[in-house]
Order: C-alpha cells, then structure tokens, then sequence
C-alpha cells in the first residue's frame, strides 16, 4: 500500500506543469480575529492538494477564499496563470473577472447545496446553459453522461429533498464536473454524510483524482487524504505547521502539533 | 376513479344528500325571475371582477418584488421607504385607501391645465384607473411584507452556490433567488389572491360596476334581497375555488417531501 505512494512524492511531481492555482500569502480576518496569517500554496496540474486541520484552523475559509465566497483580507490569487485582480482591502476590483474565474473553479459544498427547486438534471445543466452559453441539448446530453458516471441517471428528473446525503453529495460534484472545470475545491464533501454514506462519495472523488484532475480538498477523512493527495498541507491557528507528500506528512510528522493532532484523530 | 369513490363514504353522501336539498329548496321557494333580465349586466359585472383582480394581483406582484427585496437586502435609503410604505398600507382601511385615491387625486388633478389637457384625461375623468391604483397597492403593500420573508428565508448556501459557479449577481436573482422564494411564499400568495378577490366589492363604493354593484342594483330595482346576495356569494365561492385550485397546482411543480 506504501510503495505506490512513496511514488508520488513532490519531487516525482512533473514541475515543468503549469500551476492551476497558486495561493500567495493569504490573510484574513474576520473583525478582529485573524483566520488565517498568511497562507501560500500552489497546486500544477494535476494535483491533488489536501488541506487538513482541526476546526477553527482556518481551512475551510482558506478554501472559499480562492473562488472568493470568502473575502481575502490581503494576499494574491492565481488561477490558470491569471492574477485576481484586488483592491488594497483585499476586495476583488473586476466582479467580471471574478464570475469567469468562478466558472472555472467546481466547488462542492459541505452541505451540497443543490438547487431545491430544481431536478438533478436541470441542476447540473443550470450553469453550462445559463452562464456558460451552452446550447442546452448538448448541456442535458452532457449531464446525463455525468448523472451515470456518478451512478444517478436514474433519479435525473429526481428533486434533490427526495435523495440520500451521498447520493445529493454525487450529483453536487456530477455539477462541478458540468462546467469541466480546470480545478476542482472540495470543502469537506463527506463531513455532512452518515457514516456508510462516505464511501459512495470518496470513491467518486478518488476516480477524479485518478483521471489526473486538479483538485483541493479541505477533509477529515485523513486515511482517504493519504491515499488520494499528491500533497498535505497541515493548518493550524491560520498557519501553514506542516506540508509535504502525505507519506510525510502522515507516516513521520515533525511538528509536535501534528503528532497531536493526527494521533487526536486516528 | 380513486376520486369517486372518496366521495361515496356515508359521511359525504349525507353532505352531498343535505346539499342536494338545500339547493331544491332554494331553487323552487325562492324568486329566480329576475335572472333573465340581469343575466347580461351580471356577466359584465363577472367579467369586471375577474380582470380587475387579474390586473391588480399581477401589477402588484411585481411591485411587490422590489419591496421586499429593498427591505431584505436593500440600503437604509431604500429599505425604509418600502417598510413605511407596506406599513402604511397594511394599517389602514382599503376602503379609505379608495376613496381617499378616488376623491383624493380626483379632484387633484382636473386644478392643473396640463393634466387636464394631456392624452390621459379621458381615462383619469373615469373610476376604474383609481380603483385599479388603489387595489394594486393594497396587493404590493401586503405582498411586499410576504415577498421579504420570502428572500430572506432562502437558505445562504443555495445563493453561495450560485456565486460560487460564477452566476452574476441578476443570473442569481432571477434562476435562483427569486423562484425559491415566490415557492416559499406561494401558500401565503394564494390566500392573499383570494382576499384580494373578496375586497374588489370596496370599488362598488366609487361607482364601479363589477359583480356587487348588480346585485345591489336588482336589490334596488326589484326590492328583492336575498336572492341575488345568495348568487353573488355562489360566485365568489366559484372564483375563490378556481383560485385556490391554480394556486395548488403551482404549489405542486415543485413536490415537497413531507
């Protein structure tokens, strides 16, 4: 189990691919409390980032500040080699710039946050058609691929109250996978399930890790983190503690925070 | 099928049986021969009722949007505007609200040579644009308080997942935002409608010929009372059924589990 992930340490990482996304010295604070001090990651193609920590470390915020749900207090965003562009406050400047990048980034929610009052196929053809211009014949051929793929082609005319939490958390990501994006964000896709729910869910998310797609995952399942990640960053209180391949960062931590942390929850 | 038979239970066969009779009883005591002669007028006075409730409940919804999205969301200079206005509406009388309207503007607007002058003063002379003002407002009032519960209880993450597939901020209002809270509020809407109905009878009051005004006008022909009172009733209840009926299978489009 060990050998093939050894493999896949930073160094085998191919650095002559070009970077996804790249995070440069993330601030932010919400009144007077600092989430994050300062944050840089950078994530090529083809990368599987985990972001892992415990709560309050700031990891999901750290997450919903690359596609702006959250707003940056300072620090520089780089997606597909286009800086977003901010003002001194940290406030994206080109709400344009913002919604296009948007477009390009699939984020899969917690809560999955479906649309309600929608079926899972006008769901999954809702952005292809209404903000990416999509002609919508090619959007439900494309999005019925997508349903089968991730096992629901079935409950396509289905409304999402009527679905299981992973069978929602399927088509939330069949949905992110609709606009193709170049990367995807992950904000803990599991933590809302049942227990016997997860593994429906990882095992689609581990097939889009295999097929080589860009991705950032804020999770709890730290087994699953080992398995599927190229790379582990470790936050804690707003910090970067610790980062590498998972083999590292999971078999022979340094920081004593981590050993803490990962012993807390194995 | 299903349907007829829900109906043979003995318990409704003894409301429908009552219901029969109550009917007969009516149709052979009471004096229905005026219908013939009012017959025309109280179709007129129907279809009055039924466009002015249309004209109102539509023009009104859709003031009734930016008023509850001004209070919901909206900056102070927008957002207590719409809370006087909806205030003001829902604690006053409708019927002063007509008259004051009516006899208000009406007698405003011939001071001034340029309204008096302009295109529109052949319609302003009548009653029916005052009414249709008056009742549109009292639907925007009510429904604008309605419509900003309703934006306000759409839950954060359906709008932040619309942000977060780069849905500009109108894409969001209009595939989003709005469609779940017109769904959210369409129980109270439809209940709302049907108040609305019931109020057009106030308009009779500033010489607007709809359903009530012909039942009065038989009452003073004829000095016969109760009948068409009993009639104009049956009608509102026809209308309030076909109502009610629209409104659930608008309600049904999106199925709730229960």
């Amino acid at each position: 189990m060990t050998a093939p992930i050894a493999a896949q340490t930073v160094a085998d990482r191919p650095a002559t691919q070009a970077e996804a996304i790249r995070v440069e010295d993330l601030h932010k604070s919400f009144g007077s409390l600092e989430v994050l001090k300062g944050i840089s990651l950078t994530a090529r193609k083809g990368d599987v980032v985990a972001i892992i920590g415990g709560s309050g470390s700031g990891k999901s915020t750290c997450l919903r500040c690359i596609n702006f749900l959250e707003t940056p207090s300072s620090g520089r965003i780089v997606i597909d080699g286009e800086a977003v562009e901010m003002r001194a406050d940290g406030t994206p400047a080109n709400r344009r710039q913002i919604e296009r990048i948007r477009s390009r980034l699939g984020m899969v929610f917690q809560a999955f946050n479906l649309w309600t009052h929608r079926t899972l196929l006008e769901n999954i053809v809702e952005v292809p058609v209404h903000v990416l211009g999509v002609p919508r014949r090619e959007a439900r051929d494309r999005a019925m691929t997508l349903l089968d793929r991730v096992g629901l082609a079935e409950k396509a005319d289905t409304y999402p109250a009527f679905l299981s939490g992973g069978q929602q958390q399927r088509a939330a990501i069949a949905r992110a996978l609709a606009i193709e994006p170049s990367a995807m964000l992950f904000d803990e896709p599991t933590s809302a399930l049942d227990p016997e729910l997860v593994g429906e869910v990882l095992t689609v998310i581990r097939d889009l890790a295999a097929e080589g797609r860009t991705m950032i995952l804020v999770t709890h399942e730290m087994k699953f983190a080992r398995e599927v990640s190229d790379h582990v960053i470790y936050l804690s209180e707003g910090r970067i503690e610790e980062e590498g391949p998972p083999d590292k960062v999971f078999g022979a931590p340094t920081s004593e925070r981590l050993k803490q942390f990962l012993k807390s929850v194995s | 099928m299903t349907a007829l038979r829900a109906l043979l239970r003995p318990h409704r066969i003894v409301m429908i049986a009552l219901f029969a009779v109550l009917v007969v009883w009516c149709a052979v005591t009471l004096r229905w021969d005026w219908i013939p002669r009012y017959a025309p007028l109280a179709l007129e006075g129907l279809w009055r009722t039924v466009w002015l409730l249309v004209i109102t409940v539509v023009l009104g919804f859709l003031l009734a949007i930016p008023l509850g999205l001004a209070q919901a969301i909206g900056p102070w200079y927008l957002s207590i505007p719409a809370r006087s206005f909806c205030t003001v509406i829902r604690g006053t009388p409708l019927l002063l609200q007509i008259w004051l309207i009516y006899y208000g503007l009406g007698s405003l607007f011939p001071e001034y040579p340029w309204i008096r002058e302009s295109e529109l003063w052949p319609y302003l002379r009548q009653a029916w644009p005052y009414a249709i003002f008056a009742l549109t407002m009292s639907y925007a009032g009510y429904e604008g308080e309605v419509m900003r519960g309703a934006f306000a209880s759409v839950p954060r993450g359906q709008l932040e997942a619309a942000e977060a597939f780069g849905m500009s901020r109108f894409t969001k209002f209009r595939r989003i935002w709005l469609p779940q809270a017109i769904q959210t509020a369409l129980p109270t809407l439809g209940g709302e409608t049907i108040l609305q109905l019931k109020a057009t009878p106030l308009v009779a009051t500033i010489a607007i010929v709809e359903m009530y005004a012909v039942a009065s006008r038989v009452r003073q022909d004829t000095f016969i009372v109760y009948e068409p009172l009993l009639l104009l009733a049956l009608f509102y209840l026809a209308i309030a059924g076909v109502l009610a009926l629209i409104f659930r299978k608008l309600e049904e489009r999106v199925p709730v589990r229960r």
